[in-house]
């Protein structure tokens, strides 16, 4: 530690800081731009110029080391001439365009303008023009006359995004920041560059011209998709939600937030929203109220209890339904004589028992710290683009990241080891791993190992786990929803307690805990997948579209078909419609209190941002009332809270602990088997609805991805139209090569109507030309 | 010695005649009430009026809907949307005036950055119902073109003091 003074404040700071960083601990304000605390130093915008005694010229107070005993002045005479005539400079080209720039009234520029500048220009020549870029749907470049060129955006690119999509070109009068030649900015996180800007250069495109800073109130919220669950502020202006920003919390999302959350709100205001009770009469929908549409469900479930016996009913809930909703579901159904409720719909193996919650086995912020990964099963930057993030971050200090995985997508980030195998061989690589940690730590040999054949792959990362000291094995959406995820779930166990490592599940969605705390599982009732194969009398479906967020959408359609009431709590008029026979209008996030659960177990409660649209109304509220109607005792309450306490109650600790379930070799013969990923823009119903999300490279068509090797086996070229077949499922699609797909698969994404057709997410597929 | 002062002062009535002297002395000055509709007062220029939006000669509408004049509304009487016009610059779809809100204190045209909203000289305005001080943006416009020589001049004259 060293001392250093700041306009006579004695202040302690670690040796190998920055002025900037001892005058912050001082609570001393030194004006900047380029400067930015998660950001590399740039020092080339000049602002934070101050006097340090002995020095002949200002210095940067970013890029200036702290010594011991430096005397540093941030309003002397030499500081303050330097900085107003830096911001002099910095105003010569930029444009007077206050009043309709969106920045305007949050602007930093603006802000150390009135601060640091002087009250007028000398400089009365023409100023610079920038032509505007075109850099894709979410961020406009209209107004690139404004760039004072900082280059966050161009270190927030390389740095945390892991791509460099944007970047200086040119010199002096020249310079300007552009994205590279006809490509747009495809990156997940890619919206913080628009926080980042300290002007309005980068600017949101779906906000643009809709309201000045000053109309908005901000509310807190908690992201409603990935298991992150990021802290949001939701921007309100006339019961409307307008834009969504980062809240900073270093333990949880840092500063960032992903793309899925910043956009998402578009959603909110989507014309699918559902916004009257309706109910199914002689095939036509006629709109009622809430209590006929409430007695209407009740009379149904009262006759099914007593006709066909309360095990006909069945409830499905999407994971991103608050911990209030899951747990009065479950508690309705339960009252009810019925144990058939799951909200785990996309997973098809449930045999996996843990001994408490499924979670990340440990807080967020320790993936930083890790010096080893293996990560099983994920499409980590699109389904958790923050704990991506934070894996990168890792990686860039040393760490290994090995990867499990059936599709070799792009990490942006150095990989260690990768081994990229269909997913029928998933397990069989686990087991080499396995096998070869076995065979490095010179431990007892398991039986079932003994026949498993270890390949290289799986000795560089045996290799790679055990020379760790922080390792973590986690767990992601395709190894969770594979057909053997219980046996790849214990397999990742057991390679973590021989390494050492923390073992952990990926959340695949904001309340996916949650759901498990909320006992929205069977204990020995059906679950999601039992209650397709039996088709049950009545299914209560919470937020769920069953054909884009089931696991096996073809067989939910035809449950759907047979049942003899659906009954659909959506915020959306979506394809329900064809198969239910009520449709009750349900709150999203922002207009109802409730809790999610993240990852690390953090319960985070919000309260709704603006009130419900039209005649919708918060699903506890709904499924509240729905409880009394049946005459249920103990749902009385009076707010949230005291759901969410009486659920934490009752509630599963978290715990990955695994008994252990013995590998045997997967005897399947598929010649062709489907991988299947949930695009990042079709993840939930939310998000579906987000226009500006929609129009992005993410949430294109789906089409049938093969390797060029596997597309020449079967007689096929890129764009050739195919049938794709499972059993008596199908969809046609596009081919596309992707070189990145291991032999013997397709990559069809699920959650999109082109493919809601189709059967399982995993197993034997069949392609023939259209 | 008093009383006998204050008796000469009633009985005289010194106070009346003072009175009538000033009664007196205005009837032969100059007169200053104006027969108000026949005749008016003068009006400086920054008279503060009806308001008015104004356009550019080009007949484009000044206005870029920054909403400082709602801001900085003391009364709330300014009410503005939005949106982006096909040619991808920032208008207002809609620009409302209260003029039953409005205090006339002129800062929605000092706040202005492009001059469009004004206060004219105009405040012989009426309304038969409540409903018609609320004015919207063609009214606001129409104002400006009709008198728009006037305003400009205004302008002219207040621009070396700004």
């Amino acid at each position: 530690m060293i001392n250093i003074e700041i306009d006579g404040k004695l202040v302690e700071t670690e040796r190998g800081s920055t002025v900037m960083d001892a005058a912050h601990k001082a609570g001393v304000y030194i004006p900047h731009f380029c400067y930015h605390k998660k950001l590399s130093i740039a020092a080339n915008c000049r602002m934070c110029l101050v006097e340090v005694e002995k020095a002949p010229k200002p210095l940067p107070a970013c890029a200036t080391p702290a010594a011991d005993g430096m005397k540093v002045y941030t309003h002397s005479e030499m500081a303050v001439k330097a900085q107003k005539g830096v911001m002099e400079f910095l105003l010569i080209n930029h444009p007077l365009d206050c009043p309709i720039c969106d920045q305007g009234g949050e602007c930093q520029l603006q802000d150390l303008a009135m601060g640091y500048g002087g009250g007028a220009s000398r400089y009365a020549e023409e100023k610079r023009m920038v032509s505007p870029k075109e850099i894709g749907e979410l961020i406009s470049t209209v107004e690139m006359s404004r760039c004072i060129q900082c280059t966050r955006c161009v270190r927030f690119g390389q740095e945390i995004a892991g791509q460099m999509e944007l970047g200086m070109a040119n010199r002096s009068e020249y310079a300007e920041i552009v994205s590279f030649v006809n490509s747009a900015v495809e990156s997940e996180l890619s919206g913080n560059m628009i926080d980042l800007c300290p002007v309005g250069a980068l600017t949101s495109k779906p906000f643009r011209y809709t309201a000045r800073n000053w109309e908005l109130s901000r509310r807190k919220s908690v992201s409603p998709h990935d298991g992150l669950g990021a802290s949001l502020a939701v921007h309100v202006k006339d019961n409307k939600v307008l834009r969504v920003v980062p809240v900073e919390n270093e333990a949880i999302n840092e500063c960032w937030i992903s793309d899925k959350d910043r956009f998402s709100y578009e959603g909110l205001n989507s014309p699918d929203r559902l916004t009257r009770p309706m109910i199914k009469q002689n095939n036509q929908w006629i709109e009622v109220e809430w209590s006929a549409a409430l007695e209407y469900v009740a009379n149904g479930l009262r006759q099914i209890t007593s006709g066909a016996g309360a095990d006909n009913i069945a409830a499905l809930a999407t994971p991103h339904s608050t911990l209030e909703e899951l747990y009065l579901l479950q508690k309705l159904v339960r009252a009810m004589g019925s144990d058939n409720v799951d909200f785990r719909l996309r997973q098809s193996d449930f045999s996996l028992v843990t001994q408490g919650t499924p979670w990340l086995g440990m807080p967020i912020a320790e993936l930083n710290s890790c010096d080893r990964f293996l990560i099983v099963g994920s499409f980590l930057r699109k389904d958790q683009p923050l704990i991506a993030q934070r894996i990168r971050q890792a990686v860039k200090l040393g760490a290994q990241a090995n990867v499990v995985h059936a599709a070799d997508d792009d990490l942006l980030m150095p990989v260690a080891n990768k081994a990229i195998v269909a997913p029928s061989k998933m397990a069989d690589m686990l087991a080499q791993i396995l096998k070869a940690l076995v065979m490095h730590k010179e431990a007892a040999m398991p039986p079932e190992l003994l026949e498993v054949a270890v390949g290289d792959a799986a000795k560089a990362i045996a290799e790679s786990l055990a020379t760790g000291e922080r390792s973590a094995v986690l767990l992601g959406n395709l190894a969770q929803q594979h057909t053997e995820a219980s046996l790849l779930a214990s397999l990742a166990n057991q390679i973590a307690e021989l390494s050492g490592a923390k073992f952990g599940f990926l959340a695949e969605a904001a309340n996916s805990v949650g759901g498990h705390m909320a006992r929205a599982v069977p204990e020995s009732g059906m679950n999601a997948m039992q209650m397709l194969e039996k088709p049950r009398k009545a299914y209560l479906l919470l937020n769920v579209e069953p054909e884009l967020d089931m696991h096996n959408p073809d067989l939910a359609i035809s449950a759907m078909k047979q049942a003899d009431m659906v009954v659909a709590m959506s915020a959306y008029k979506h394809n329900a419609i064809e198969y239910a026979d009520v449709l009750l209008p349900i709150a999203p996030f922002t207009e109802t209190s409730g809790t999610f659960v993240n990852n690390e177990g953090t319960v985070q409660s919000f309260k709704g941002a603006v009130k419900p649209l039209g005649d919708a109304r918060p699903a506890w509220k709904v499924l509240r009332v729905l409880g009394n109607l049946l005459d249920i005792p103990g749902f009385d309450y009076d707010s949230s809270e005291a759901i969410r306490d009486e659920a934490l109650s009752t509630s599963n600790k978290p715990g990955n602990r695994i008994d252990g379930i013995s590998y045997k070799k997967n005897q399947t013969g598929a010649v062709l088997e489907r991988v299947t990923d949930v695009p990042i823009y079709f993840a939930d119903a939310l998000v579906r609805r987000a226009d500006a999300l929609q129009k992005t490279p993410d949430a294109a068509m789906p089409s049938a991805r093969m390797h060029k090797d596997e597309m020449q086996r079967l007689g096929l070229n890129p764009g050739d139209e195919v049938r794709v077949a499972q059993g008596s499922a199908s969809a046609r699609l596009k081919v596309k090569r992707d070189d990145r797909l291991p032999l013997g698969v397709v990559r069809i994404s699920a959650a999109h109507p082109a493919t809601a057709g189709l059967g399982p997410m995993f197993g034997e597929i069949s392609l023939e030309r259209a | 010695m008093e009383k006998i002062k204050e008796f000469f002062r009633t009985f005289l009535l010194v106070e009346l005649l003072k009175g009538m002297a000033l009664t007196g002395r205005y009837m032969f000055a100059r007169k200053i009430t104006v027969q108000f509709p026949d005749e008016k007062t003068p009006q400086g220029y920054r008279f503060r009026g009806l308001h008015a939006q104004r356009r550019y000669p080009n007949g484009e509408e000044r206005c870029i809907g920054c909403k400082l004049c709602e801001a900085v509304c003391p009364a709330l009487a300014i009410k503005i949307e939005v949106a982006e016009r096909e040619d991808g610059t920032r208008r207002t779809t809609q620009y409302d005036i209260d003029l039953t809100k409005c205090i006339f204190c002129g800062f929605c045209e000092e706040s202005c950055p492009v001059d469009a909203i004004v206060e004219t000289r105009i405040f012989e305005y009426h309304g038969e119902n409540r409903g018609d001080l609320y004015y919207t943006k063609p009214m606001l416009l129409a104002v400006g073109e009709k008198h728009e020589a006037q305003i400009a001049k205004d302008r002219a004259s207040d621009a070396k003091y700004r």
